[in-house]
């Protein structure tokens, strides 16, 4: 299933924070959304997965979902978002409960998800034992388990540490190489940016345009963190958005 | 490298203080026993005071003869037929002014017109002192125990209601988009997010709330109740029989102790998940 967005623009009030953002998301490709903060980068993303309603234009779902799809687009928290009152099983297990899906089959997809997220021995532990990159392992288990079509992806490493952070994204380059997923990444980090990007979607300062959207072909198992022409990509981007995210940070916000 | 190792290996030069620690306090420890030492200890001073005589009797009892009074009560049987209807009396109560509460005040945090309509409402019940109210209430629903159902019911329902939508407006709203963006339904988000967040508020609102019913229950039973422990109070005060009635006040004490433990042990159960 490809998602494609169709001029969308977005007011919160007299503040203008999306303007006519045109973008297409292929099937198994992962888009990073990178720009300053305060772009509406985490706007686009809550509009692509019908949390919030854009002013004007629309996201179109094309094609089908994948068989044994629960919820086509699938969002990965920051925060986690994990109910801290229920175990990893039992969160995994909340977003199948509302499906009409046998016992024995919903089991069967808690273990396959806490399996590939290596959280096997973890499943009856709660969300307070667990480290901040174990949580967003459990989000990722969760999001996995709906079989989704497209992850939706806001900033999921940003609130760990710089090793945790990773660990986690060798994660994902693995579960992606094994069984490729269609994902929107948002981030404010360019070295995420370019390990886990196909294409790399730039964002201008509010109200948020897209500047430029940079393709890497390097396949993502071949990525290494130092590797010399990932670098210069990092560079170019960091140079289209220097003068950029400097403005916004002088920016009073209203919003 | 080395030559700063040697430094600091060396002994400093000048006077060397340690760094004073000062990150102390701010930060409660359970401290087992000292809330019953203090009950003790003040017990044991009213004691030697009525003994001595430096605290005459009139102004308080000499804790002894409380209890003696106690005794009494215990082994005539009479507290029990004072103790049980009064339980039976606060259970039914309180029951139903918290579960009428807890569903109100849900109501109030899921829907905007609940709110919009009910939130002044509750405002303008929420101050009425309810004993103010006891004669309606007893055309409404009869001298015997209807009455002072209602009244305990009545005073422990919109405390629990404030409480209520206080804890539905504090649960995390990041979990309640999580539910949304999986595609749960409405009522599996209430049931298994809004809820279970809402419980920890939910039972600190219990504790205020049950503590009413306790006050209210000495003032249901000034509606003509013949047994009771509010009654049994309220005779012993008119008698000016200060043993009595300060043995009717310990076992009201004894209860708020009791509701609150049994509070905190749920709390314990329940809330286990809170970090």
């Amino acid at each position: 299933m490809d998602l494609h967005l169709d001029r969308l623009s977005h007011r919160y009030g007299a503040v203008e924070v999306l303007s006519d953002i045109n973008l297409t998301i292929p099937q198994g490709r992962i888009v990073c959304i990178v720009g300053p903060s305060g772009c509406g980068k985490s706007t686009l993303l809550r509009m692509i997965g019908g949390l919030e309603r854009p002013d004007a234009g629309a996201v179109l779902q094309q094609g089908a979902a994948p068989e044994g799809c629960l919820n086509p687009l699938t969002f990965v928290f920051q925060d986690f978002a994990l109910l801290p009152w229920r175990t990893v099983a039992g969160n995994v297990a909340l977003v199948l409960e509302d499906h009409p899906l046998p016992r024995d089959r919903r089991d069967r997809i808690v273990a396959d998800v806490l399996a590939r997220t290596k959280l096997s021995d973890f499943r009856d532990a709660l969300p307070k034992q667990l480290s901040g990159g174990m949580k967003q392992r459990v989000a990722i288990a969760r999001a996995l388990a709906v079989n989704p079509a497209v992850m939706l992806m806001d900033e999921p490493l940003s609130a760990l540490d710089a090793q945790t952070r990773e660990l986690l994204m060798d994660d994902l380059i693995a579960l992606w190489t094994r069984a490729p997923f269609t994902a929107v990444y948002v981030t404010h980090n360019l070295a995420e940016a370019v390990r886990l990007g196909h294409r790399i979607v730039v964002l201008s300062r509010r109200p948020g345009r897209i500047r430029e959207v940079v393709s890497i072909d390097t396949p993502l198992a071949e990525r290494r963190a130092g590797d010399p022409a990932l670098e210069a990509h990092q560079a170019r981007l960091w140079h289209l958005m220097r003068d950029e995210a400097e403005a916004a940070d002088k920016e009073l916000s209203d919003v | 490298m080395s030559d700063m190792l040697q430094a600091s290996r060396a002994a400093p030069s000048g006077t060397s203080r340690p760094v004073p620690f000062r990150g102390g306090g701010f930060k409660p420890v359970r401290v087992r026993y000292l809330g019953a030492v203090v009950i003790v200890v003040l017990i044991a001073l009213i004691e030697w005071g009525t003994r001595t005589g430096v605290i005459s009797n009139l102004t308080l009892p000499r804790p002894s003869d409380v209890l003696g009074t106690f005794r009494d009560l215990w082994v005539s049987g009479l507290l029990w037929d004072h103790l049980l209807p009064s339980l039976s009396r606060l259970a039914v109560g309180s029951a139903l002014g918290v579960s009428a509460g807890i569903a109100v005040g849900v109501m109030i945090g899921l829907f905007s017109l609940a709110r919009a309509g009910l939130v002044p409402l509750v405002a303008a019940i929420f101050p009425i002192p309810k004993i103010a109210l006891l004669p309606l209430f007893v055309i409404w629903f009869g001298i015997d125990e209807g009455s002072k159902y209602a009244l305990i019911a009545f005073g422990t329902f919109t405390p629990t209601v404030v409480s209520t939508y206080g804890a539905v407006d504090n649960v995390d709203r990041t979990l309640i988009r999580m539910g949304q963006s999986f595609g749960l339904t409405w009522w599996s988000i209430v049931r298994k997010i809004v809820l279970p967040g809402a419980l920890p508020g939910i039972l600190s609102g219990l504790r205020i709330s049950l503590s009413i019913g306790i006050i209210l229950l000495v003032a249901a039973e000034m509606l003509g109740a013949r047994y009771g422990i509010g009654a049994y109070i309220l005779e012993a005060g008119s008698l000016y029989d200060l043993e009595r009635l300060f043995a009717g006040v310990v076992i009201l004490s004894a209860l708020g102790v009791l509701t609150s433990a049994a509070i905190g042990w749920a709390e314990r159960r329940l809330l286990g998940w809170r970090v």
